[in-house]
């Protein structure tokens, strides 16, 4: 691209206006900035992600404006694929109106320079030999042939030129660079979305919005096989077979139709010692009519299988579908009845009645392990493997829902095993985690019985006139019917308010409802009388001749902690993992780009043509040898195309050579 | 013609050592090939002759770069020597735990770095040929131990386990001592060229600005630890994209510095034509060129790393370009520097507002290497901050 002054523009007709503006530097330059700019506000505002976002985060005015400036999806928005169609038109006009002379420039040795141009180039020397200028013309040529210049002789008027160049390519590196950002972008536009943009835009084309199955997706939101460029994705179950794509388009999909169909054999994941994930793999068998028989291969991240010039990448995982045998062990007043064995997949959905609570089951996911940091004494760093966990959410009928994790296996703690389950209300919140303790027989049977009796109006009544008795055999003359009634319905209610809300209820009490000046005596009262009903609905059956062990104690005390919490914890059941059937789904992402092989032969020409223009300068030197009386008059000048500093001392070199060869070793 | 001219140096060695060296580069490769062949693939090979073709050339007019490259392989191969098998060797090994294990090594590295910037700036203020020497002497050191200590934590990656080993330029962390050893190299080269010490402080600054990142990261984020790779770096590109880039970045880097150099000498001299900024730095005519040589070397690796990205993201992500930020992010330093060189090569700008454009440039590319990490996100989130 070179800059043109343009003499009298009035002139000159339109077109040839429009065309030397299309190729003038200043536009080229100004449309190369625009292109950075332009590029940006992509990579600000995150791209193509489900509409309700743009609207939550904008609000509903400017996700309009926004939408309609093609600010979700900034790359294959018309305004920008103009800014980069009017590069390519620039370039080209370019290319168009210097290639030709540039091309000329390559050969020609401009052996029409006279006397007087040589004299006042900026880089020039002149020196006498006492020889004929015959010899001295061969000497001079052959110097000049052994630098690496490529020279030819004419017999001008007033003596003999020789024209000499070296690296004419550095044109090439002109023409290459150039004609290889717009091969560039042609094979850019074959593999972008502009078809489908067309075809939408003429009608025949409509952006699936619905969450479908791929074979209910009518026939307007399908592409059919075809070579169009399409890039898609989709998650295939081990075991299971697909022959589409989806294309995510704006706020919806459209369906790719493929001319073969892919089965999922099975995917692996294989971890580090650490846990991270070190390869994704999927065996994959492709059915293809063409084909003398199904084509079984591997497939990993970095290594996609390519047939027919469509592309089959290793992009993601997800679950599949895993079955899960559950348990659901009642937390609540139902503590009683008996554990109900169910079945269900990952992303199934049901609704569960429990109680008088029916609550929308949705499971979400299922991990075979987790390895998270466990920090000890010894090794701060330490990881250790907390085994399958599987994660659902509980729905209300007013929608909301709490999400819950729970570990299959039982985890330790200060030696003790207990089933750990994760709860939030929005996936915002950390995790809270109960710990329900695991009895010597290594289930639930322990804690739900503890819980049962707590729920036991009976046992709770019995207890706490139990000890109602015992604590006024103590005392010597209160005993009087009232006290002994205001007594055991303390320590009922005690209970009943620790089952309600754990401790925090019961010391919410004490705060809110005893008189300031008792709260101070009665309130820690209160509490061990309270740990005391707890211990005893524990120990109510227990053979009274054996004595606590420290393990009774400690379970009680953890079952306490437990079921104090359960209000926070919010689900009426502990759903308990029994077993399950491992099923993945792979995450493949399959593309076609007619245009890629233009693009890279681009490339090649866009690097090539870079190092040919910054490493190859072109150099020309001339030489006039004049006959003078048996003297010979040497005018010699040079001039260089790129890096003048570099050339200055390339000059004085050939000078000093050939004036060697010459015969003159004299200074100038 | 102005004197300068002549104390440029483009010395050539004497023939027989420029064989030499060659000869000694392809038997480093054939021993190499006859004792790792077997293991090696395709792409592998071809690094390997790419690289030693690359070292040859280098070395081959350049005496300070054989002698790093020999410094670099022998304190190598005697850390490899000292590690043995047990990557717990430096508890008991003084050379290892002062000197040679990666992390003493980068340490030494950060340490002699900013020795040589105070270097550099002493000997250009106090006029100290001898002072700005010893600068130079300490740049090469430094290069040396960055370059050691990389290569040391190569061979630790192998230590931990056979599956973790990779080439150190896989993190944020590796690629700043990355960064710091390339832009050392190129300044060197640039200033056996020019003859001139004057702008080693200048890019030193650069380059000590981002031991000081280092050194924060490493003691602030606990990011020295060597991590296994994500399944998405595993291959062959990662080995010579990264370092393409970093050539980029490294002489995009250096541009700026001597841009910014080249508005405070144009000031000073404006200012007072005789005093210490004005008389000490070399010609305006020379900085210039030298901000052009930069631009014009980082311009054509960053165009070379670009399409090397595409070719991997073509292999790994499923298309050569998708719009990912760190993508843009590249075009948009590409499209800057484009507009630089056609201002210069084509419309002839010069002097102040094309040093003011290669410091610019500076935070346009800075951006593009740590911003896009530190504030986008996207496919390239491998450093994080």
């Amino acid at each position: 691209m070179s800059d043109v002054k343009v003499s009298s523009p009035s002139r000159q007709s339109f077109s040839r206006r429009l065309f030397l503006l299309l190729g003038s530097m200043d536009l080229a330059i100004t449309l190369l900035l625009a292109l950075a700019i332009a590029s940006i506000i992509g990579t600000l505002l995150q791209q193509n992600q489900p509409y309700a976002d743009y609207v939550i985060k904008f609000g509903p005015f400017w996700f309009d404006v926004f939408e309609t400036a093609g600010l979700y999806d900034v790359y294959s928005a018309l305004w920008f694929l103009a800014i980069l169609t009017l590069l390519v038109i620039s370039t080209t006009v370019c290319v168009i109106r210097n290639g030709p002379s540039m091309i000329k420039d390559m050969w020609n040795l401009r052996t029409h320079v006279r006397e007087k141009s040589l004299r006042v180039m900026h880089h020039n020397a002149q020196w006498l030999v006492t020889s004929e200028s015959e010899p001295v013309v061969a000497v001079l040529e052959k110097g000049l042939s052994e630098e690496g210049f490529r020279v030819r002789q004419t017999v001008k008027e007033e003596g003999v030129l020789l024209s000499a160049m070296r690296g004419g390519m550095n044109r090439l590196g002109y023409i290459f660079t150039h004609v290889a950002i717009i091969v560039i972008c042609i094979g850019g536009l074959l593999d972008s979305n502009l078809r489908i943009k067309f075809a939408e835009w003429q009608g025949d084309l409509k952006i699936e919005t619905r969450d479908l199955a791929s074979n209910d997706v009518p026939k307007e939101s399908r592409l059919p096989v075809g070579n169009q460029a399409f890039r898609g994705s989709i998650q295939i179950p081990e075991g299971r077979t697909a022959n589409v794509v989806f294309l995510a388009l704006r706020d919806g999909y459209l369906v790719q139709e493929l001319p073969f169909a892919l089965k999922v054999e099975d995917f692996r994941i294989e971890h580090y010692a650490t846990g991270q994930p070190k390869s994704f793999e999927t065996d994959l068998v492709l059915y293809d009519n063409d084909l003398p028989e199904p084509l079984k291969t591997t497939i990993a991240v970095n290594h996609p299988l390519i047939h027919k010039g469509y592309a089959i990448y290793q992009s993601s995982f997800a679950d599949g579908g895993t079955t899960l045998s559950m348990e659901a062990w009642p937390l609540d007043h139902r503590a009683d009845q008996d554990v109900v064995s169910f079945e269900g997949k990952v992303f199934e959905k049901r609704q569960m009645s429990w109680g008088e609570q029916s609550l929308r089951l949705e499971l979400n996911s299922f991990r075979p392990f987790n390895i998270n940091p466990d920090p000890t004494e010894e090794d701060p760093d330490n990881l250790r493997n907390f085994g399958p966990s599987f994660g659902f959410k509980l729905r209300s009928e007013t929608g909301e829902a709490k999400e819950y994790v729970n570990y299959m296996a039982p985890v330790m703690r200060e030696g003790r095993a207990f089933y750990l389950s994760g709860v939030r209300s929005s996936p915002a919140e950390e995790f809270g985690y109960l710990y329900i303790p695991i009895d010597r027989q290594g289930g639930l049977k322990a804690f739900n019985q503890f819980l049962q009796r707590l729920h036991d109006v009976t046992s709770v009544e019995e207890v706490s006139k139990q000890m109602m008795l015992e604590t006024l055999s103590q005392m010597s003359d209160t005993s009087g019917p009232r006290l002994q009634a205001s007594l055991q319905e303390t320590l009922t209610t005690l209970v009943t308010m620790f089952i309600r809300g754990g401790f925090t209820e019961v010391s919410q009490f004490i705060e809110t409802s005893l008189p300031e000046n008792q709260r101070e005596k009665l309130g820690p009262a209160y509490l061990s009388m309270l740990r005391e009903m707890l211990a005893r609905l524990y120990f109510m059956d227990k053979d009274q001749t054996n004595p606590v062990t420290e393990a009774e104690l400690l379970f009680l005390q953890d079952a306490a902690d437990a079921i104090g919490s359960l209000s926070r914890y919010g689900s009426p059941v502990y759903l308990s993992l029994r077993d399950f059937d491992h099923v993945q789904a792979s995450g493949l992402q399959i593309a076609r780009a007619p245009g890629k092989v233009t693009v890279y032969v681009g490339c090649a020409f866009l690097i090539l043509g870079v190092f040919i223009l910054f490493y190859l300068p072109q150099r020309r030197f001339w030489v006039l040898v004049k006959q003078n009386n048996g003297e010979s008059e040497i005018i010699l000048a040079g001039m260089s195309n790129r890096n003048p500093r570099d050339f200055d001392m390339v000059f004085n070199q050939i000078v000093d050579k050939l004036r060697r060869a010459s015969g003159n070793s004299d200074s100038h | 013609m102005t004197n300068y001219v002549t104390t440029m140096n483009k010395d050539s060695s004497p023939a027989a050592i420029q064989w030499s060296w060659w000869l000694l580069m392809v038997l480093a490769a054939g021993l190499l090939f006859s004792m790792y062949g077997p293991l090696l693939d395709g792409y592998e090979i071809g690094i390997v002759v790419f690289a030693a073709v690359g070292m040859a050339l280098l070395g081959q007019n350049w005496p300070g770069f054989r002698i790093h490259l020999a410094a670099v392989t022998g304190l190598s191969l005697i850390a490899i020597q000292l590690y043995g098998t047990d990557l717990t060797a430096p508890e008991t090994s003084f050379f290892l735990n002062y000197i040679l294990a990666s992390q003493s090594a980068i340490m030494w590295m950060s340490a002699l770095f900013v020795m040589a910037t105070f270097a550099y700036f002493v000997g250009l203020f106090a006029r100290s040929e001898f002072t700005a020497k010893v600068g130079s002497a300490l740049t090469w050191l430094a290069t040396t131990m960055g370059m050691v200590g990389l290569m040391v934590r190569w061979r630790e990656s192998y230590l931990i386990s056979a599956d973790v080993g990779h080439i150190p330029v896989s993190n944020l962390y590796e690629v700043f001592i990355l960064f710091a050893v390339i832009t050392a190299l190129i300044y060197l080269f640039y200033e056996r060229r020019y003859q001139t010490r004057a702008l080693g402080g200048f890019v030193l600054l650069v380059i000590s600005a981002a031991v000081a990142f280092q050194l924060w990261y490493t003691f602030g984020r606990n990011a020295a630890d060597i991590q296994p790779l994500v399944p998405a770096l595993q291959s062959y590109w990662m080995k010579i994209h990264v370092p393409a880039n970093f050539v980029g970045y490294g002489a995009f880097s250096m541009a700026a510095m001597i841009g910014s150099a080249y508005l405070l000498t144009s000031w000073a001299r404006s200012a007072n034509p005789s005093g210490l900024m004005s008389t000490v730095m070399p010609d305006l005519i020379v900085m210039e060129d030298l901000m052009y040589k930069a631009i014009a070397l980082g311009f054509a690796f960053f165009t070379v790393a670009t399409v090397l990205g595409a070719l991997w993201a073509a292999e790994a992500w499923g298309g050569y370009w998708s719009w990912d930020p760190k993508e843009t992010w590249a075009l948009i330093v590409w499209l800057n520097y484009a507009a630089w060189l056609h201002m210069r090569m084509i419309k002839g700008w010069h002097g102040r507002p094309m040093a003011w454009w290669a410091v610019i440039g500076l935070f346009v590319t800075l951006f593009a290497f740590l911003g896009v990490n530190m504030f986008l996100g996207g496919l390239h989130s491998y450093g994080e901050l």
